[in-house]
């Protein structure tokens, strides 16, 4: 194979991996962050204590989280398929990646909530505030910095976890470097496509703490 | 007018239960400054809570000029809780808000359009004296200005009442100084009735008229600050008075009398003239007075010679000046 086929080869493999994870993280947080206020302000500190609805959400979210992602992958293909009437390609793969992001993005949230000074929250309550102005005006925005630490986490996990999305006819530079690297012994195909995962989670990382830097308005400057 | 009527707040931990307040009858005048003074774990803090409900009261019912808050839904609640501002020790400022928003804050949440809220905030800020760090976030102001900000977001609704929960004890003396004085400027100016929970007896005459004292979660002594500083009844307000150091009375071989003073001139120099009129040496074994406004505030353990007439000459001169007495012992009376 020519060097040329190959940058386009990883080119394709990226720009389908950083759609995947993008669209999978922002799909994963729809769910997850309302999941993971709940869990926040039904434990026994919080500010709608109830412990049934705890106690089962808690129950759900550890049973999907320790579901093993290559299980989960494979036992989710029938309702891939009836969802999207395939199970093979990039936008297919997005599904299972959802399914196994949405409880570990719900207990990050839980515990960059449980970050936010209870104090803050007490004044709030002091203040007249009503349960969901607690959440949109104190917790969410108190919690950011935190929130977005996590979001980079979610991000190379899910990375990680749509690698291994390529054995089972997942797109991207997963599928690539299993395709190229596992089955055809190409063994520089793999190492270029690691190479390239390393960029792309170290070009995440940096710009989540970047962010994260910029906007922590409790860093002095 | 804020009431309590038989208050009881009872926390159930794993094994046992605590009675954090028993039978607490309370009747918070406005336009008063209401000192409510214990050491920790005497139920302040659950006290405070209790008259604006971020703790329910096991039982007992709690008033609001005559509006049952302990009957309230939540929602009205909420509503009567932005008549009631609450300061923190922590201060509890949103980090991720500068000055100006903190205080617009309580505005949002009530519906004050921003444009009104922010017009609002700035007077507020210009109140406490903090026009210049409007743009400032939490982290980078000083506790006491951390402090002026919590005060102003705390008077933002225009509040009747204002709970301070140890709203200085974070603070250093100096700072602590100038936060009383803007409470009870806003206590005069506003006529903003401020109940004040403290373990420090000086927050108490510094700016408290009337002074509750508080021990394992019941009132022990109530009235007006000078009566209860001056002549207090019961032992714990003594021991929250009185100096704390305990002296090794082997060394006492005189009389012990402890001066309360509650405003007399602080130019009076008092000690020195106690020792011309006696002709004889007297001991200072504490002292910790405060000039307020050109009088004196605090107290003085004097050791006099074992003699009555130099004591009768003391007391004849101390009446004179109207400076309260005591006689006892160096660790208590």
């Amino acid at each position: 194979m020519e060097f040329s086929q190959i940058v386009a080869l990883l080119w394709k493999g990226s720009l389908e991996s950083i759609y995947m994870i993008i669209v999978s993280t922002v799909c994963s947080y729809i769910v997850g962050i309302p999941l993971g206020v709940l869990l926040f302000i039904t434990d026994k500190n919080g500010i709608c204590r109830c412990r049934p609805v705890n106690l089962i959400l808690g129950i759900i979210v550890n049973l999907t989280r320790s579901i093993p992602f290559i299980i989960l992958l494979i036992a989710i293909l029938p309702f891939t398929r009836a969802l999207l009437g395939t199970t093979i390609g990039t936008t297919a793969t997005i599904v299972p990646l959802v399914a196994a992001a949405i409880p570990f993005i719900a207990r990050m949230v839980e515990s960059s909530l449980k970050e936010v000074d209870p104090g803050v929250i007490e004044a709030a309550q002091a203040m007249g505030s009503s349960p969901m102005q607690i959440i949109v005006k104190v917790l969410l925005p108190e919690a950011r910095p935190s929130l977005i630490v996590g979001c980079t986490i979610a991000f190379t996990t899910l990375l990680g976890y749509s690698a291994m999305a390529g054995f089972t006819g997942g797109g991207g530079l997963g599928a690539i470097a299993i395709n190229y690297g596992y089955y055809r012994y190409q063994s520089d195909i793999m190492w270029a496509t690691v190479f390239v995962l390393v960029i792309i989670v170290q070009v995440f990382q940096e710009l989540g703490m970047f962010i994260v830097n910029k906007t922590d308005k409790r860093i002095r400057n | 007018m804020i009431r309590l009527e038989g208050v009881n707040k009872t926390f159930r931990l794993k094994k046992r239960e605590v009675k954090a307040l028993k039978d607490i009858n309370l009747i918070i005048e406005d336009g008063s400054i209401f000192g409510i003074i214990g050491s920790s774990g005497a139920g302040k803090s659950t006290l405070v809570r209790c008259l604006n409900l971020l703790e329910r009261p096991t039982s007992g019912k709690v008033f609001l000029d005559e509006v049952e808050l302990t009957s309230l839904k939540k929602s009205k609640l909420r509503e009567e809780r932005r008549k009631i501002g609450m300061v923190f020790q922590q201060f509890n400022l949103l980090a991720q808000r500068n000055a100006l928003m903190n205080v617009c804050y309580p505005l949002e949440i009530a519906g004050v359009p921003i444009k009104e809220a922010k017009k609002r905030a700035i007077e507020l800020l210009k109140l406490v004296g903090l026009e210049d760090r409007m743009q400032n976030y939490p982290a980078q102001l000083s506790g006491g200005q951390k402090q002026r900000v919590a005060i102003a977001r705390a008077l933002a609704t225009e509040p009747k009442y204002l709970l301070c929960d140890e709203a200085t004890s974070a603070l250093d003396p100096n700072t602590t100084n100038s936060i009383l004085d803007l409470l009870k400027e806003i206590n005069e100016r506003m006529g903003v009735t401020i109940i004040v929970i403290t373990h420090e007896m000086k927050v108490v005459e510094k700016i408290c008229t009337q002074v509750a004292v508080l021990n394992e979660g019941e009132i022990v002594e109530e009235g007006t600050v000078q009566d209860v500083f001056l002549a207090p009844k019961t032992k714990i307000a003594q021991e929250m008075i009185y100096p704390k150091q305990k002296y090794d009375e082997s060394h006492v071989t005189g009389r012990i009398f402890r001066l309360a003073f509650g405003g007399q001139a602080s130019s009076e120099p008092i000690v020195a003239n106690l020792v011309l009129r006696c002709q004889k040496p007297i001991g200072i074994l504490n002292a910790g007075t405060e000039d307020i406004g050109g009088k004196a505030y605090g107290q003085m353990l004097l050791e006099f010679p074992n003699d009555e007439e130099v004591i009768s000459e003391a007391k004849k001169y101390l009446d004179s000046i109207g400076v309260h007495y005591e006689e006892g012992t160096a660790n208590g009376i």
